[in-house]
């Protein structure tokens, strides 16, 4: 009797871990399915490059360049802000922070990871839409300001990951550096941050990955322009925004062309996941 | 001289992104605290929405009956996957690095992309229609990975000589995992489970075309129901309610800020042990 | 009387054979130790006794090891080995709950879920580990906030407590101060009317203290066997004196 149970659940927890296999089966097949006869239907150049997205005209334009350039760019812009304040935190947190601080900012990075998107978005639209106005004129829904969000909202992921990869590093190589008469700064530089490479450069990747990603924040403060901007203070729309934006009121092969629009958001996703893991296979 | 000069430049980088980082996040909190705790008042707590009183009661209401919901649908899978990964699934196992992989490409996930796929499958497919089942069913998936990964590292924590022990006492392997294993490792599994709590009460993207965009206090499994982020969303590209959005992020900081905190004080139990 | 009798026993772990041709027959109701220094594969041939190295991946056993004349590789239940076969391990290892659950872990593992049945083992066990005086106003405690020395003893209660025959005892006071590891050399001496105690031990003043027979081991061999007195004082291979008189190991 028991060993019948002992045999049963065994075969439950194994279904169990396969149904996570399944699960992304599902999502993979169920996009395909419904995006792919889009693309097909429009032709792959014409719906990956061509810049004209009108999907409510006679006859209607499914181009979804823009959409491309506009993830680019503000997922571009985001690393801008966010990496270098990000990675330079991160050595604060690993090197110079005493002990009863570090036990009040590492909470404060975790609440910074906590903060759901349509808060970080709201005070986007609050705060950050207004500045840009004031400060470099346009109407502040812009590159600018989505970057600048989206560089703030990728700043705990890239100093989580970072911190915990410089902190791999073996101290001997700390000690080394300054044992040859480097000071603190040239040790952690010119010695700590090159052995933790892969770490720090993995936690860029993670961050575009969440910047690629993200979707309500930037919705709130982009402007939403499904066009080629002609500069930074000019709106933009991302893949993200386009599926949320008119997901709600799209048929047939409009809506189909925005489950295209998510395929094209989950071959992105796919690629730095895979340029993530080997970035990981080789860091500390 | 200069190298002197340049490790001063290098310390002030270092201390002004500092300052900027954490300058942002106490600057976000109390612009949000005070710009939202004014309007809080108890009318945005009442049991009806209308359009003139914008209750945020019925989303709370929808808030906790899909975090559970979710938690009831996901806690077995990820329970029982990392039991497999941890206990069962031997070094050689191909099936754990294809298992591994396909976690680690589901947390990559954008949520929109969970949205997406629950529109098709679970509203659209199965008929489910906009409701709070199709929402939970979407959210589950998406903390599935979550969940898996802390409770296979806190079942990997838990030290061999205790199963060694069980098993030394004629225990068999079910009565070893449920009354050994399990146990010593809920701290972490509970930390998983509350951090996925906070990417629930966080989510609104994968949302609102699977849960909906109602404002009404849910009658079924299978009524359209929003959560507070959804909530929260809706008001202020509505714009005409921003007051009361201001209060509705002060509510969910404070949610994030408990869970956090919450999360954090079982976490440490875990390293005391 | 032979309580368990080893045959021809070779153990494997992948390729590394870590037992060698091991024949072996070890009296009831004695303290059997195992000595040799580390690697030799006297805790691996222990927990051959009671088939813990099935928990150990590709490792691969020939031979026979018969308890009561039953050969324990053939078709038995191996819970039910392991309730015969009770053990301590090295390093204290009490389950992070109360005492008292702790102790009436292993009885309710067998069906046993009478209060008061459990309450009378609890108090027998803990009073055969001689440790009942100490602890019996706390039982409810965790039993993680006893001492070293106080956790082992509560180990041991919980291998008495499903009644074994045989109890197997793998360097169980290596990880304990003098004192702790004096009470429970005294408590296994006491132990061996009712059971028959194996234990190893890279102590060999301990094992001549209290066993009445050893065994010793080298690089998977068992290279001498006699009782204690006889080993220690005239042993017949030089590696056995080499060892004792502590030149290696």
């Amino acid at each position: 009797m028991r060993k019948y149970k002992e045999i049963i659940m065994q075969n439950i927890f194994l279904l169990a871990a396969l149904a996570t296999i399944v699960a992304l089966l599902l999502i993979c097949f169920f996009l395909f399915a419904n995006g792919l006869p889009a693309i097909m239907g429009i032709g792959f150049k014409g719906f990956l490059l061509n810049t004209d997205w009108s999907p409510n005209d006679i006859p209607p334009s499914y181009g979804i360049f823009p959409m491309i350039i506009g993830s680019i760019s503000i997922t571009l812009g985001a690393i801008i802000v966010g990496v270098p304040i990000g990675i330079l935190s991160a050595v604060f947190m690993a090197f110079y922070c005493p002990k009863g601080l570090y036990r009040i900012l590492k909470p404060g990075t975790e609440l910074l990871a906590g903060i759901p998107s349509v808060v970080y978005g709201f005070f986007g639209l609050a705060v950050l839409v207004p500045l840009v106005r004031n400060t470099f004129g346009g109407n502040g829904n812009s590159i600018l300001t989505a970057s600048i969000l989206l560089g703030i909202m990728i700043l705990p992921t890239i100093i989580a990951v970072s911190e915990s990869s410089i902190r791999a590093v073996p101290n001997q190589y700390y000690e080394g550096a300054l044992a040859l008469g480097a000071t603190h700064e040239r040790a952690i530089f010119k010695t700590i941050l090159p052995a933790a490479k892969s770490g720090v450069l993995a936690s860029v990747v993670l961050g575009i990955g969440r910047a690629i990603g993200e979707t309500m924040a930037v919705i709130m403060v982009a402007g939403n322009q499904a066009r080629i901007p002609g500069s930074i203070l000019k709106g933009i729309r991302t893949l993200t925004a386009n599926i949320v934006l008119e997901m709600g009121y799209a048929v047939d092969m409009h809506r189909a062309a925005l489950i295209a629009t998510g395929m094209v958001l989950f071959l992105f996703i796919l690629l730095i996941n895979i340029a993530f893991h080997l970035l990981k296979r080789r860091s500390f | 001289m200069v190298a002197r000069r340049n490790a001063k430049v290098i310390k002030i980088l270092v201390y002004t992104a500092t300052v900027i980082t954490f300058g942002v996040l106490l600057f976000l909190i109390g612009y949000i605290l005070v710009k939202g705790i004014p309007h809080l008042s108890f009318s945005l707590f009442e049991l009806e929405y209308t359009s003139e009183n914008v209750s945020m009661f019925p989303a709370i209401i929808n808030t906790l009956v899909m975090t559970v919901l979710s938690l009831v649908i996901a806690i077995p899978f990820g329970l029982f996957t990392a039991i497999y990964l941890v206990e069962y699934a031997k070094r050689d196992n191909r099936l754990v690095g294809i298992i591994r992989l396909t976690a680690e490409t589901l947390a990559g996930i954008p949520s929109i992309v969970y949205g997406l796929f629950g529109l098709l499958f679970f509203v659209t497919y199965m008929g489910w229609g906009f409701s709070i089942l199709a929402g939970s069913a979407t959210l589950s998936i998406m903390i599935l990975p979550l969940i898996m990964r802390t409770t296979e590292e806190a079942l990997q924590s838990v030290p061999a000589s205790l199963r060694e022990a069980s098993f030394g006492l004629g225990a068999g392997k079910l009565r070893t995992i449920f009354r050994i294993v399990v146990p010593s490792a809920m701290p972490g599994i509970l930390a998983g489970i509350i951090l996925a709590i906070g990417r629930i009460v966080g989510e609104t993207a994968a949302l609102i075309y699977t849960a909906g965009t109602v404002a009404k206090l849910p009658q079924g499994l299978f009524s359209s129901g929003r959560t507070l982020s959804v909530h929260m969303y809706t008001l202020s590209s509505e714009g005409f309610h921003t007051d009361e959005a201001y209060a509705t992020a002060v509510v969910l900081l404070i949610i994030v800020l408990m869970i956090n905190t919450i999360s954090a004080i079982i976490a440490k139990r875990v390293t005391r042990t | 009387m032979i309580k368990i009798k080893i045959k021809d026993l070779n153990l494997y772990y992948g390729d590394f054979q870590a037992l060698k041709n091991i024949n072996i027959s070890i009296p009831e109701n004695k303290i059997t130790a195992f000595i040799g220094p580390s690697g030799c594969g006297k805790s691996t041939l222990l927990k051959s006794l009671n088939r813990m190295n099935d928990l150990v991946e590709d490792c691969t056993i020939k031979g026979q090891v018969l308890i009561d004349g039953q050969n324990i590789y053939g078709d038995i239940d191996v819970n039910m080995l392991r309730k015969k076969v009770g053990m301590v391990f090295q390093k204290p290892n009490p389950f992070p709950m109360s005492i008292y659950d702790n102790i009436a872990y292993g009885p309710r593992t067998h069906g046993i879920n009478s209060k008061v049945k459990l309450d009378e083992i609890v108090e027998e066990s803990l009073t055969k580990a001689a440790i009942w005086d100490e602890i019996k106003d706390r039982l409810k405690k965790s039993a993680l906030s006893l001492s070293g020395g106080q956790q082992q003893r509560v180990c041991i209660a919980r291998a008495l407590a499903v009644n074994p025959e045989v109890l197997l005892m793998d360097e169980s006071t290596s990880a304990l101060d003098p004192i702790s590891t004096a009470k429970i050399e005294e408590l296994v001496f006491d132990l061996k009317k009712d059971y028959t105690i194996i234990m190893v031990t890279h102590n060999t003043q301990q094992a001549a203290r209290v066993s009445d027979n050893t065994a010793f081991f080298l690089n998977g061999e068992l290279v001498e066997y006699n009782d204690t007195e006889t080993l220690f004082r005239v042993p017949k291979d030089r590696r056995t004196e080499d060892y004792i008189t502590g030149r290696f190991g």
